[in-house]
Formats: C-alpha cells, structure tokens, sequence
C-alpha cells in the first residue's frame, strides 16, 4: 500500500509539470495553430536561467524561479516577435521548420555558454517528510503544491478577468476577436510570455530532482505535445487532464512494467490512441 | 545562358563528382565527402515526402538507423554477407514504413509531423533498451567493409567514395524518374491540397503511402551504406538532430526540387568544416539561419533562383507576346509598345 502511494505521488509529481508544460504549449497553439517544437527549448532555458541566477548571482531558490520565469517569457514574447508573426501568413511547414531553428539555436547556445556538462540544481527543500509510514520528499511535494496553484490561478485569470477572456477569443476564432476589438498582437505576445513563464517555472520547479542538461527539454516536449493532442489541441482541461494521466501512466509503468522503458510509455500510447482514434481522445473533428 | 541547361549542369557536377578523389588532398576530405553523399541520399528520401508531397515526417532519421542496424546486425552477429544485408537495409526500412506510415498518414500536417517524431523516439530508444539485439548503448562494432567485387576492394577510401558515389547517382536518376512521372505529379498534386488532389480521382492514402514508403527506402538505404561506410554505429544515429540536419540541408538548397537537397547536403558539411571551431555549436549559427532562411528564402537556392528565372522568362515573352500580335490588332499593338 505504502508503495502504491508512493507511486500516486510519482504520478502527481510528473502530472503536475508536465501539465505546466503542455498548458503553455496549448495556449500558444490556440494563437499559432501550429504546435511550437521550441518551447522544450524554452524549458530548457528556465533551467539555466535558474542555475545561472543561483549560482553566479547568489540569489536563492524563489528568486531563481522568478528570474526563469522573466527571462523565459522575454525569450518566449522576442520569438514570437521576431520569427511567429513574420510568418504568420506561410504554411504550417515554415512554422514548425523555423520553431525547430530557435530550438537548436537555443540548445546550441546553452551548450557554448555552459558546456556539455550535467549540472545539479540546489533546492532548499531536501527535507524528507515522514508521514504515516510514508516517506515525502519535500521538493515532490512543492511541485505538487506549485503546480495545482498554477493551474487554478491560470483558469481564474482565462475565466474572470478580461484580458483572460481575449486570449480564449483569439484561440476560438482570430477574425471574431479582431472584429470586436481586439489587439490580436498584444494578445499574442501576452500568450507567448505566459506560456514561457510556466515552461520556466515548471524547470524550475522539476530540475532538483532531475538534472540540469542541454538536452532536457526534448523529452519533456514531446510527452507534451502527446498530452495536447490526446486532449485536444488549444484545450486548457485538456492539458491538464492529459498531464496526470501521463504522469500517472509513467510513475506506474515505471514501477510495475519497467523503468528502462517508462519513457516509451507515453509514446505507445499515443500511437496506440491515435491508430485507433485519429482524432485524439477528447477532440472533436478529425486532424 | 543556354550554357547552363539541366543536362550539361548535371554532367558537370557528375565529371566533378568523378574527378573529386583526384583533386582531394587526402583521405580526410574523400571521408568528408563521401558521409556527405551517404546524408546526401537520406535527404533525398527525406525530400520526396516532404518536400513533393508535403508530409514532414520527423521519424526519417528512425529509418535510416534501421538499415544501418539491419546491415549491422546481420553482418555481425549472423555473418550474413555484407551486400546480402545491405540490399535488405531499404527493404527492412520500407517493410517497417508500410506499417508505420498506415498508422501515421491518417493524421494531416503537424499532427502527422508529431506522431512521427514520437515514432521516431520509440525507435531511438528501442534501440538503446533491447540490448539483446542491438548491442544497446554500446553500439554495434566492427561492421565488416563491403566484399570486393570483380578485385575491387572497398575497404580503402577511394573505392568506398566511388561506391557511394554510385548509389548516390542512382538514387537521384530514380528520383528524377519519379518527380517526371505521373507518379511524381501525382505527390506534387497531394502536397497542393488534400482535397483538391482527391476531387481529381486521386487516391490519397495509397500514394500517400507509397510516397512513404519509397522515401524511408532511400534512408534505409543510406543507413545500410553509412553502416559499411563507418563501421561502426550506434542508438545516436536514429536521433531526431538528424532529421533536423537533414531538414536544413533540403532548406538551404530548396525543398521540392531534385538539386536543392544535394547542394544542401554536399554544401553545409562542407561549411562547417571551414568553421571547425563552430563543430560543436554549429547550430548557433545554423538555428538562426533556418529561421531567416524560412522567412526570407523559403524556396531555398534553387528553389529561388528557378523562380527568378521563370520570373525572367515570363518577362521576355510578355512583350514578345505583345509585338507577334501587334500586326492584328494594330492599336491595343501600340499601346503596348
């Protein structure tokens, strides 16, 4: 029993940044309509970022979180300005080709600038918490915590404020939301800057217990790209739905099929669900 | 600039191409060129699905790891002769294609680029886990160089360029066959539009997946050449970075047609061995590079410069157009003029 619950709180942990990441990944493709293969990238820069601030400037955990999250979100709104909205108007082929370019280059760039190296992440949250023969590492526990908060003031902000409200227009329908008024390029760069922050945050927030690398981001990217078209592309419940039950998929088959293939885990059942459902699980209309 | 129609460029590149091991330096640049060729056929493949019929598939380098490992394993393990597993690499790819591309091309544009990235993460890390058959992370070492054929010994650098070099020729004589074909058309009216191609009576799934399947041979193909080329491989060979390599080449050269994707592949190795310094953080540069050239130059060099060229074209026979029916209609003649 002890080790089942351990499990759920594998499970809830993984969920919880993997839902941060498809979360971002999701609303930026409400406005782009073409999924952003750099925002792995993005993630991957949060870490650094973190490491960077910890470690050079002396500044501790929060204020390294902070600083991922500002600088995520400058990279994040700087491509959207640079490379998303020149092409805006050219097939999907260009997107994705030029979202793979900012990918490298930012991989390429963290690699000259820290080398190839793995890095250690310092929390101050090594504590382990003894909890009715449970065993709770205090930084799992942060995520969880971190992660759910993120979530719910995300769906406050969509749902009850205004400025909320017109990033859910600008996914439904772009000409709609020009047509009654609004700025569809201050909402796109809101978006943009969102979704960056919550991919650094959820490095940041993950990295501890994981390791900082060039490379990081790539599988986390693609188990959110599962998760967004499990549950439907540019649908917010969705991602987060899709994110615990990867999450949960993962911390279980880890432990009852095997780990050295827990990462095909969301794959297979990606190409599982696909083959027989080609429309995804939750969406409506075929892709 | 009738000098420069298709077949005499092409017979220069191909004297070029010949004339290489002798004007070369050293073995060095023979190697470089030859794994240039060998990427060369991979985006070869990599261009008839992508850039013909327009479904970027992102699991391409997955293939060619297949018949690398098909060669490595049967040679090494199994003692199969080397040119018996290599004829099997583009077939055991092509083989897997069928099933995987029934699967994947259901799906339209990113969905089906996705799918197969996952796809191709399944075989980079099926490869690394099943150490019972693929040696796993430590790779497969040793693969035996090709057997030598009427005394020709393809273990030294030379004989191994001018057979790569042959594969590669053949392989774009075939695709030349194929874009000029109904065939061909056929991709080019699919990548136009989905619906419109299927209004003509055109299968979609079946050329769809012929496409496919034709496209992930080549890579199988080059897979199996690289295996006996470099003699040794391991689970990197299947990662997606290759994909994007391959991706850049076809962009810098011009995605959808026949030259574009050879000038890529021979030019940007070559560039990067002149910036040996940028070795590792070629994508520095690179990244940046892809992304103006996307929104500047999508059509790439060829690409752009056959548009100029029609451009041009058009141009002289507009007026000329305007002067053959000047006599007809004298005064709309005038006008123009």
């Amino acid at each position: 029993m002890e080790l089942f619950l351990q499990q759920v709180l594998n499970g809830l942990t993984l969920g919880g940044v993997y839902s941060l990441v498809a979360l971002g990944l999701t609303l930026v493709y409400g406005i782009l309509h073409v999924p952003n293969f750099a925002h792995g990238a993005f993630y991957m820069a949060g870490a650094y970022s973190a490491f960077f601030i910890m470690n050079k400037l002396g500044l501790g955990y929060w204020w390294g979180m902070l600083g991922a999250a500002v600088v995520v979100a400058l990279i994040s709104v700087l491509s959207e300005r640079l490379v998303f909205h020149p092409l805006r108007k050219a097939p999907y082929l260009h997107h994705m080709i030029a979202s793979i370019g900012i990918l490298l280059f930012l991989e390429a760039g963290a690699q000259a600038i820290w080398g190839a190296d793995f890095h250690r992440m310092e929390t101050p949250y090594n504590q382990l918490l003894e909890f009715g023969g449970l065993t709770l590492p205090a930084q799992r526990l942060l995520i969880i915590a971190a992660a759910f908060l993120l979530v719910a003031l995300l769906q406050l902000f969509l749902k009850k404020t205004i400025t909320g409200a017109t990033i859910v227009a600008m996914a439904q329908n772009r000409e709609g939301a020009a047509l009654v008024g609004i700025d569809a390029t201050r909402v796109a760069m809101l978006t943009f800057a969102i979704a960056g922050a919550l991919a650094g945050v959820a490095a940041v927030l993950y990295a501890p217990i994981n390791l900082v690398y060039t490379s990081m981001g790539n599988l986390v990217i693609t188990k959110a790209f599962v998760i967004i078209v499990l549950g439907g592309m540019g649908s917010v419940p969705g991602a987060i739905v899709g994110g615990l039950i990867l999450g949960f998929a993962e911390a279980f088959g880890a432990f009852y099929i095997s780990t050295d293939y827990k990462d095909i885990i969301a794959f297979a059942i990606l190409v599982l669900i696909l083959s027989v459902r080609p429309q995804g699980l939750f969406a409506k209309g075929a892709h | 600039m009738k000098l420069f129609n298709p077949t005499t460029g092409w017979s220069l590149l191909l004297v070029l191409a010949l004339l290489f091991p002798f004007l070369a330096g050293n073995d060095y640049h023979l190697t470089v060129m030859s794994t240039a060729y060998i990427y060369a056929i991979a985006t070869i493949g990599l261009n008839l699905i992508t850039g013909y019929t327009g479904q970027y598939n992102l699991a391409h380098s997955g293939f060619m790891a297949v018949g690398a490992y098909t060669v490595g394993i049967l040679t090494v393990d199994h003692q199969v002769p080397f040119w018996i597993a290599f004829a099997l690499s583009g077939v055991v790819a092509a083989f897997l294609g069928f099933f995987v591309g029934l699967v994947s091309l259901r799906l339209k544009t990113h969905f089906f680029s996705i799918f197969t990235l996952c796809v191709g993460y399944i075989m980079y890390l099926v490869i690394e886990k099943w150490e019972s058959l693929t040696h796993g992370t430590v790779g497969i070492i040793g693969i035996p160089a090709p057997e030598s054929i009427a005394g020709i010994d393809f273990s030294a650098p030379r004989p191994q360029y001018y057979l790569v070099l042959f594969f590669l020729v053949a392989s774009l004589w075939i695709m030349h066959r194929i874009v000029r074909s109904l065939l061909g058309r056929t991709f080019m009216a699919i990548r136009n539009g989905d619906d419109l191609a299927q209004a003509l009576g055109i299968n979609l799934m079946r050329n769809k997946l012929l496409a496919f399947m034709l496209s992930v041979f080549f890579s199988g193909l080059a897979g199996g050449l690289y295996a006996g080329f470099v003699r040794f491989i391991g689970p990197g060979v299947a990662s997606v970075e290759h994909t994007f390599d391959m991706t850049m080449y076809m962009l810098v050269g011009g995605i959808g047609t026949l030259l574009g994707p050879l000038l890529g592949a021979i030019g940007v190795p070559w560039l990067t061995q002149y910036l040996q310094v940028l070795q590792d953080y070629r994508f520095v540069v690179f990244g940046p590079l892809l992304v103006l050239l996307v929104i500047f130059l999508p059509y790439g060099i060829v690409g752009t410069y056959m548009n100029r060229k029609r451009r041009k074209e058009a141009l002289v026979a507009a007026p000329a157009a305007a002067s053959t029916s000047a006599p007809l209609t004298t005064a709309k003649g005038a006008t123009h003029a």
